[in-house]
């Protein structure tokens, strides 16, 4: 059931909100009511700190283009979506709670298997395993859910290959994961999932510092030898990985797929088409028009930067809502149609800045190769429940679906 | 037009190379490579696309 809505125009509204049950792939109403008053306005975490929220395009990109605005989770000031994630970023840093000069240092050691034509080699790899599990798919029982068949599975052998983490774990890695981005985990049992999927990823780095094989791990492990990098800073860095790799891609291909199986004409547009142009740019419409990482980009600002006629006082937090900034109708004509056929190549679905996504051309590749396969080959494909019974991750740090049951 | 990338400030989003791989390219590292500084006009409209996109604002166009 959704929260109660914040009626008192003069009160500070919760951040994040539930999305609306009756519209589960629109930004929070509240939220988007929001974007219609000012650019920046406060708002209530949990915690009880009011940061500024930024909910429209363009002030998304400029303030996270905006070198004054940290993204070091330690300072004070930084808000936190979580008490789990309060906890972790401030004795784990990743290059994603860092700023440049170091984070710049970390996150080009990890760059090179990201780049456009190192990923496009991997595509014929990708379309394997997708059309295996859908082989598996077919031959299986009905109904089945599809986030346990098909949409976990692909990113996450994807993502092991990859880094070279044996598939063969995967419950144990998806299951810590699985805490890592809930948002009401609490701060012990966050801090002992990272505990211990560092120490896994620690293990078979230091594996590879003496049997190196041809994934990223190895290179990782390569650094330490070389005294580049610390063994910690390797093992988190490999876990942020292994962790970003697959949730986000996982709950972009089953909600995806749910909201083509709710856009009958848009399905069939991506089912038939075989130009793969025109499939990319499917994609990049489904990235915007479901923008699952739904609690905001955090920063704190180093100094007084004055913004939309108001002033974001030094030591103040920003959160930065994209899945607001990707509904915004000055930028986005109708952006509540879904419209495979619009140019939404400039959406913020992986943020912006220097800490926009950097896996991003492997997600791409995912879900270009992912939807259009199941589809093709899965005609007859349906939701085996209504939609009101699928139950969606509105306390997700990403939004998606916990359970997807399809039959065809 | 002119073309100029700051491979200090690049990130390696790629997103330069899908909106015009005949004018960027990435190095092993991943960092943007010019291909063409002075892109023909028909490629301006795919130049101007990598520029907006560019997380990190290293793509700037002159003229
Ligand atoms: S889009 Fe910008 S950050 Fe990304 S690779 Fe090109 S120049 Fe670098």
């Amino acid at each position: 059931m959704a929260a109660p809505v914040e009626t008192d125009p003069n009160a500070v509204p919760e951040y994040p909100q539930p999305r609306d049950g009756r519209c589960p792939f629109a930004p929070a109403p509240g939220v988007r009511d929001l974007q219609s008053r000012a650019p920046l306005t406060r708002v209530r975490l949990w915690d009880g700190s009011t940061p500024w929220l930024v909910t429209r395009y363009e002030d998304y990109r400029a303030l996270l283009a905006d070198p004054r605005l940290s993204a070091d989770a330690t300072k004070d000031g930084y808000p936190s979506p979580s008490a789990g994630l309060k906890a972790r970023r401030s004795t784990n840093p990743t290059f994603i709670s860092m700023d440049d000069p170091e984070h710049a240092r970390l996150r080009r050691m990890v760059t090179a298997p990201f780049a456009i034509k190192r990923v496009e080699a991997l595509r014929p790899r990708v379309q394997r395993i997708v059309d295996d599990l859908v082989d598996d798919l077919l031959a299986g029982p009905k109904p089945v859910d599809l986030v346990e068949a098909f949409a976990l599975p692909t990113p996450s052998l994807v993502i092991c290959e990859l880094l070279g983490v044996p598939y063969t774990d995967h419950d144990f890695f998806q299951q810590n994961s699985r805490v890592l981005v809930k948002r009401d985990a609490t701060a012990e049992e966050s801090m002992a999932a990272q505990a211990r999927l560092i120490e896994y990823i620690d293990d078979l780095i230091a594996r590879k510092t003496t049997e190196p094989a041809d994934d990223l791990l190895s290179s990782l492990a390569a650094r330490v030898n070389d005294g580049e990098l610390t063994r910690a800073r390797a093992a988190s860095m490999g876990m942020l990985l292994l962790v970003a790799g697959h949730e986000t891609t996982a709950n972009m291909i089953a909600l995806g797929t749910l909201a083509l199986l709710e856009n009958p004409a848009q399905l069939a547009l991506l089912r038939d088409s075989e130009d793969p142009k025109f499939v990319a740019g499917a994609v990049e419409e489904l990235l915007r028009y479901l923008t699952i990482t739904h609690m905001g980009r955090r920063r704190v600002a180093l100094e007084d930067i004055e913004h939309g006629g108001q002033t974001i006082r030094a030591g103040e937090g920003v959160v930065l809502a994209g899945e607001a900034g990707n509904w915004d109708p000055e930028v986005f004509d109708a952006p509540d149609r879904l419209d495979l056929t619009r140019d939404a190549r400039r959406h913020v679905a992986f943020g912006f800045g220097v800490h926009q996504c950097l896996g991003q051309p492997l997600a791409r590749v995912e879900l270009q190769v992912a939807y259009p396969t199941l589809l093709r080959r899965v005609p007859g494909l349906r939701l085996a429940t209504s939609v009101d019974e699928v139950p969606f991750k509105h306390d997700g740090q990403v939004y998606g679906v916990y359970e997807l049951p399809v039959t065809w | 037009m002119k073309v100029i990338v700051d491979k200090d400030a690049c990130v390696g989003s790629g997103q330069c190379v899908l909106a015009a791989e005949d004018v960027f390219d990435q190095d092993d590292d991943g960092i943007a490579v010019l291909l063409q500084e002075n892109p023909s006009e028909e490629r301006a409209e795919d130049v101007r696309q990598a520029a907006a996109v560019c997380p990190a604002l290293a793509i700037r166009i002159e003229g």
